[in-house]
C-alpha cells in the first residue's frame, strides 16, 4: 500500500456535458513535474454497435450529487494502492453521438507498471460504481444498456 | 423526513424521480420492503438483485441505518464509462 501524500490538486475530477480535449489533459498531466516517467491515458468512445444492434445515439443519465464524489473516491483508492503523481478523470453526461468521447482517465507514475495498473483499476471501478446509466437510441427505439457480469468480475478481481 | 431518488429504468418505469416521506424505516432494507408493498411493479423493480441503493451518495448494503434528513437513491446496476 502506498500513500505518498498525493495532494488534492493533483487529483482532478470532472463530470460535465461538454467534450474534452485530450491534448489539454495530457499537457496538464505532464506539466510541472519531473519525477514521473510514465503517463497512461484512456479514452472511452460511443460505439456504433452494441448487443448486435446498430446504435444511433446515446444518452447518459447520472446522479449529479453522487457522480463527482464517486469518481473522486475511486481516484483516491488508486493512490492508496500505487505510487502515483497526478490523476485526471472526466466523465460526460447528456446526449452523445457515435464516435463521441465519453470518458477520460489519465494517470502519471514513476514507471509504466503502476500507471497502467492504476488507469485500469480506475476504469474498472468506474464501470461498476460510478452512477451513470446509458440509454441507446436504435432503429427499433430506445433501450437502457444492461450491466455486464464481466465488468463486475473485473472489479471483483481487484479485491482478491 | 427522508428524500428518495430514482434513476434510469427505475425512474422511467415507476414514473417518479423523487419522493419525500415522513416515516423513517430502520434500514435501507426496511425502506425497500416498504416501497415494494405498493404494487407488483415496485416489488419487481426494487428487488435487491437488480436495484442498488445509495445512502447520502454512497452505495450501501441493505443493513445500512437510516436517519432523518438522509438522501436515499435506488437505481439499476450502473453502465457508465
Amino acid at each position: 500500500m502506498h500513500q505518498d501524500g498525493i495532494s488534492n490538486r493533483n487529483i482532478q475530477v470532472s463530470v460535465e456535458a461538454e467534450d474534452f480535449d485530450v491534448n489539454q489533459e495530457y499537457h496538464w498531466l505532464r506539466e510541472n513535474q519531473m519525477r514521473d516517467g510514465a503517463i497512461v491515458t484512456f479514452v472511452g468512445l460511443v460505439r456504433d454497435m452494441n448487443a448486435g444492434e446498430k446504435v444511433q445515439k446515446l444518452c447518459l443519465e447520472h446522479y449529479p450529487a453522487m457522480a463527482f464524489a464517486s469518481l473522486q473516491s475511486i481516484a483516491k483508492q488508486a493512490t492508496e494502492r500505487w505510487r502515483l503523481g497526478k490523476i485526471r478523470v472526466i466523465h460526460r453526461f447528456g446526449e452523445l453521438d457515435l464516435g463521441d468521447q465519453i470518458v477520460f482517465v489519465g494517470v502519471t507514475s514513476m514507471h509504466r507498471g503502476d500507471a497502467f495498473a492504476a488507469a485500469e483499476f480506475i476504469m474498472d471501478f468506474l464501470k461498476t460504481n460510478a452512477p451513470f446509466w446509458k440509454k441507446e437510441q436504435t432503429a427499433k427505439g430506445s433501450r437502457w444498456v444492461d450491466a455486464k457480469q464481466s465488468d463486475q468480475d473485473k472489479t471483483a478481481s481487484w479485491q482478491k | 423526513m427522508i428524500k428518495i431518488l430514482f434513476f434510469a429504468q427505475l425512474r422511467e418505469r415507476l414514473g417518479v424521480a423523487e419522493l419525500t416521506q415522513d416515516t423513517l424505516p430502520d434500514t435501507i432494507g426496511a425502506l425497500r420492503n416498504e416501497l415494494s408493498q405498493q404494487s407488483g411493479l415496485w416489488a419487481e423493480l426494487l428487488q435487491k438483485e437488480r436495484c442498488l441503493a445509495a445512502l447520502n451518495q454512497e452505495i450501501v448494503a441493505d443493513n445500512a441505518k437510516l436517519n432523518s434528513g438522509d438522501e436515499v437513491a435506488f437505481f439499476p446496476p450502473v453502465t457508465g464509462g
